[in-house]
This record gives structure tokens, sequence and C-alpha cells, in this order.
């Protein structure tokens, strides 16, 4: 139970982490990440409490993905400072409507 | 070869393993010839599309699950992944041309559409939440990167970022209720999952939360409203071929997977998807028609139609039964093949040597290029549901499907938001023929893409004469899933 709660704390922590940060994409990428391994924390968890194993196989199936994840963003966060100079989250916005 | 699938018991798999190979191999030709081969690599892609749709059209439909459970082939997967196929075949003819003309000249365009194809395939024969989440990143992370393919473009990175974030938001909300679905249920595979379900209580609230954030997380990659606030910005600042890709295939991806997990595992908490979908239903169909109204720019307003459009096929799916779901199947065809022919006529005009932006650019198309602007009113006049056009059956069909199963309200909700947009399907006829040109537009003919209007155009008319045998081929498809 306490492994949910931790879990979900720091699920909230990266969801918050995406919104309420105005400075630095590189901050809503660590929170995505966050988000990624509290969901780890969950499957694991429950992976040890059902005594099965596809919790843990699942697990391993998102780290992977999470690393494939980091490595397309950060790209792009690169083609963009590039062209912008600049990856503050303020800067982001030249598109509204 | 054949003889060793089927004694792994993976025959089913076949057009998804071909599809993979094909495309690790045309990313190597890519990356180790001298020359810039982009085109070579285009043709061979649309080539592998075709190879892939005839092995899926050519396999056995009957229901087959393989690969320890993770894998379903039936009916609707054949008939999804076809469309999907021959869909992404479309997009490729559509864009060589205009690829070329924008000096996007990245081999890695046809591959990522490519694995993009992949990870739809997956999504829609996903039997467990492993391949669904597998199918689900293979897809977005294709995308992520097609949207900042111009790297030259601060709209097109910006779109990248935008796209990435909200999607890996997406992503980890899908996980996350997977999560809690699994620790309650005990397995992450669909048919345990409604055994386990069947257990339960009727609405068992742990494995509704968990479902609820699932449901978030697919409502994001479908542009419900409210997760909707990415598809505007994505549509116009990726390059229009990959707008166009956006449009036209991943929604139908979105959408089967969303009917399989709601018709098979989740079957057991209808109360609980039915209510959400209803309020997205209604809130994608009011925003797609309100916020598209004051828009100028053209992309823009299709992602505003995509979003109202979207809203329209959910009604279908809530109906459910062989009949809505094939309403919605339905619908997703028509919307398909009218998205598709939209985006070619756009993609052939130009305006100083750029790219048609915005819709008052248009003005005085029929006077100077009258076969174009008359096919474009066509298929304005389909995508707003004036009869007697194919959009016109497409929304007929679903709300007479919401009428029989007591959604009177959403039908009601629907036939007025679509008399609303078609205020701005109408706008663009208004531009093209009553006003005056200030400077020319360019038409360029590209041989693929006109044979792509050719096509999708006698489609738009052809199913005015006979909607029946169409309309029969998807209820049969989602008759399987029931």
């Amino acid at each position: 139970m306490h492994f949910l709660t931790l879990a979900g704390i720091l699920f909230t922590l990266g969801v918050f982490g995406i919104f309420l940060n105005r400075k630095n994409v590189i901050i809503i990428l660590m929170s995505i990440e966050l988000m990624l391994l509290a969901v780890n924390i969950n499957f694991v968890a429950f992976s040890a409490y059902l005594d099965d194993l596809s919790g843990q196989v699942f697990s391993m199936f998102i780290l992977t993905v999470a690393a494939a994840e980091a490595a397309i963003g950060l790209a792009i966060l690169v083609t963009f400072f590039r062209i912008r100079g600049s990856i503050a989250v303020d800067d982001i916005a030249n598109m509204k409507g | 070869m054949t003889t060793i699938l089927s004694d792994l018991g993976i025959e089913s798999v076949l057009p998804e393993i071909v599809l993979a190979c094909g495309a690790m191999f045309l990313l190597v030709v890519g990356a180790v010839s001298r020359s810039v081969i982009t085109n070579t690599v285009s043709y061979a892609a649309v080539l592998l599309l075709l190879l892939t749709f005839f092995l899926t059209v050519s396999l056995d439909w009957s229901t087959a699950v393989t690969m320890n459970g993770f894998f379903v082939m039936d009916r609707f997967a054949g008939v999804v992944k076809s469309l999907i196929l021959l869909a992404m075949a479309v997009v490729l003819l559509l864009s060589t041309g205009y690829m070329k003309r924008e000096r996007i000249t990245a081999h890695e365009y046809p591959v990522l559409l490519l694995l993009a194809a992949l990870g739809m395939m997956i999504m829609v024969s996903a039997n467990d939440l492993m391949s669904l989440y597998i199918g689900l990143e293979l897809q977005s992370l294709s995308l992520y990167v097609l949207a900042a393919i111009r790297r030259n473009s601060l709209k097109s990175a910006e779109a990248g970022i935008k796209y990435f974030i909200l999607g890996a938001l997406s992503s980890g909300m899908v996980l996350f209720g997977s999560s809690i679905i699994y620790g309650f249920s005990g397995t992450t595979n669909f048919a345990g999952i409604a055994q386990a379900l069947a257990y339960l209580p009727q609405v068992h609230l742990g494995v509704s939360l968990g479902f609820v954030f699932l449901l978030a997380g697919l409502a994001f990659k479908i542009s419900a409203v409210p997760f909707h606030m990415w598809t505007p910005d994505v549509y116009e600042g990726a390059p229009m071929s990959v707008t166009a890709l956006f449009a036209i295939v991943p929604k139908l991806a979105a959408a089967a997977l969303l009917m399989r997990i709601f018709y098979e595992p989740f079957a057991e908490l209808e109360p609980v998807w039915g209510q959400i979908m209803w309020g997205l239903a209604a809130a994608s169909m009011i925003v797609g028609a309100l916020a598209g109204l004051g828009q100028t720019n053209i992309k823009r307003l299709l992602a505003y139609s995509s979003i109202g459009n979207m809203g329209y096929a959910m009604i279908g799916l809530i109906a459910g039964g062989a009949d809505g779901a094939g309403a919605t199947l339905y619908y997703f065809i028509i919307y398909m093949v009218m998205t598709a022919a939209t985006f070619g006529v756009l993609m052939s005009l130009r305006r100083d040597g750029t790219a048609l932006e915005e819709i008052e650019h248009m003005e005085g198309l029929s006077k100077t290029h009258p076969v174009t602007a008359y096919v474009m009113a066509a298929l304005m006049f389909s995508m707003s549901g004036i009869p007697p056009l194919a959009g016109f059956f497409g929304k007929l069909f679903i709300f007479q499907t919401a009428i029989e199963s007591g959604l009177i309200v959403l039908a009601v909700l629907g036939v007025v938001s679509s008399v609303v947009a078609a205020y701005y399907y109408l706008r663009i006829i208004k531009v093209m023929f009553f006003d005056d040109a200030v400077e020319s537009l360019e038409h360029e003919p590209n041989v693929p893409r006109d044979a792509v209007i050719l096509v999708s155009m006698a489609a738009v008319l052809g199913l005015v004469i006979m909607p029946e045998p169409l309309l029969n081929v998807a209820r049969a498809a989602s008759s399987v899933l029931f």
C-alpha cells in the first residue's frame, strides 16, 4: 500500500511538473521521466503482491520505451534550440488561436 | 516460409513482420546510399505498404490469438488494418511531390511513415495492455518526429515539442491506468481482464479508476475535447503532407483500439465509459463547430473540423452493437476519403512559391482554376454533410443508430453542430467562387497526387449511388467484437 502511495505522489508530481513549470523544457522532460518511473514502481509493487511476473515484464518494456522517448524528446528540443536559440517554455508559443 | 510461421503459430503476424523488416531495410538503404534517394525510398515504401496490404487481405480473418495472447487477428482487425495500409500508401503518394517542392529531402520520412503504420497495426491487433502500449508508442514516437521533420522551420519544431510533451503525458496516463488495472485484475491480458471484471462487482472502483486514466490517455490520441489542445497547433506547424497524415490515419487506429477495449475487456464497465464518451462526443462536436468559425488558417480549420468529426464518429461508438460500431467505421472510411482528396487539392496549390496556408489566399480560384475549385467545392459540400454526397450518408447512419439506441440528445447536438460547422465549409466555397483574386494561385500538377484526388472523388460520388456494400463490410467487421 505504501508503494502505491509513493507511486501516486511521484506521478502527481510529474503531472504538476509539466503544467506548473514556466521555465525550462528540460524540466518537462524530467517530469515525464518521473511519471514513467512512478508507473514502474506501481507495476513492480503489484507484481510482487500478486506473485505474477507480467508486471515486471511490463516495467522492462516501459524502461526501454522511456529511453527512446527521452532520445526523441531531446532531439526535437535540439532542433528547436538551433532555430530559436532558447528552450524557455514561454518561447514555445508562436502559434495561438 | 509460411510453414515455419504456422509451426510457430504466428502466421497471422506475417504482415507486421514483413512491414517491420521492410521498413528497417529501407532505413539502411537510405542511410548507406551516397546520393539523396528519397523518391526511390518513397515509392519502395508505397510498394511495401501495398504488399503488406495484400498479405493482410489474403490472411484467414477468422479470430486467432497468437504470441502468448498478445496479438489477436480477426475480421475487424483485418478490415481496419487494410484501411490503414491503403491510407498510408495514399498519404505517401500525396506527399512525394509536395515534399520535393518544399525541399524536405529526408529519406527517413517514408521510413517513419512505415513505422507509424506498423505501430497502428499492432494497436489494432492488441490483445494485451503491453502490446497496446508498445503499438501506441511506436506510432506516437514516429509521429512526433514527423511533426518536427522540417528542421529549418520554427513552427515545425514547435509543433514537434508540443506534440511530444502532450503525447508523452497521455502515454503516462495510459500507463498509470494500465498499472492500476493490472493491480486490481491481476493480469494484463484482455481476455483475463474481462474474466476478472465478470467476478468483481458491477462497477469496481479500483478498476474504474485505472480505466478512466487509460481512457483519458487514449482520448488525447483521438483529440477528443477537452484533450484536444495540441491538435490545432500541431496541424498548423507540421508540413502539409504530415498534417494530411495526422488527419487521415492515426485517429482510425486509436478509435479501433477504443472499440476493442470497450466491447471486449471492459464491456462490464459500460456505465463508466458510456457516460465519459457521451461527454467527450458532445464537447468535441460543439467545440469543433464553434472554434472553427474564427479560423483564418486552413490547417487550423481542418484541425477543428477533425475534432468535430471525431465527435460524430464517437456517437456510433457509444451506441454500440454491430450497427453502431459499423456506422462509426463507415464514417471513418468516408471521412478519410474526403480528407485525402481535400489535402491533395490544398497541396497542389501554391502562391508566391510557398505552400497555401490562409483561407483568403484561395480567393477567385474558380476563375483561374475552375476544375480544382469545383472539386474542392464538392468536397466541402460533402464534408458539411449536404445530401446527396458521401459525407451525408456517413452522418445519416451515425444519427440513425444514435436515435435507435436512445441517444436523442447527442443526435440533436450532432445535427445542430453540423449546421454550425457548415458555415466554415461554405465560407471556403464563398471565398473560391465569389471573391476576386488579388494574386493568382499556381496549380501544380503531379501525377500520383492527381490520381489520388480522382479516385477519392470517384469514391465520394460513387458512394452516393450505392452506400450499402461498404456499410455491410463495416458492419460485418464490427460484428466480431460483440
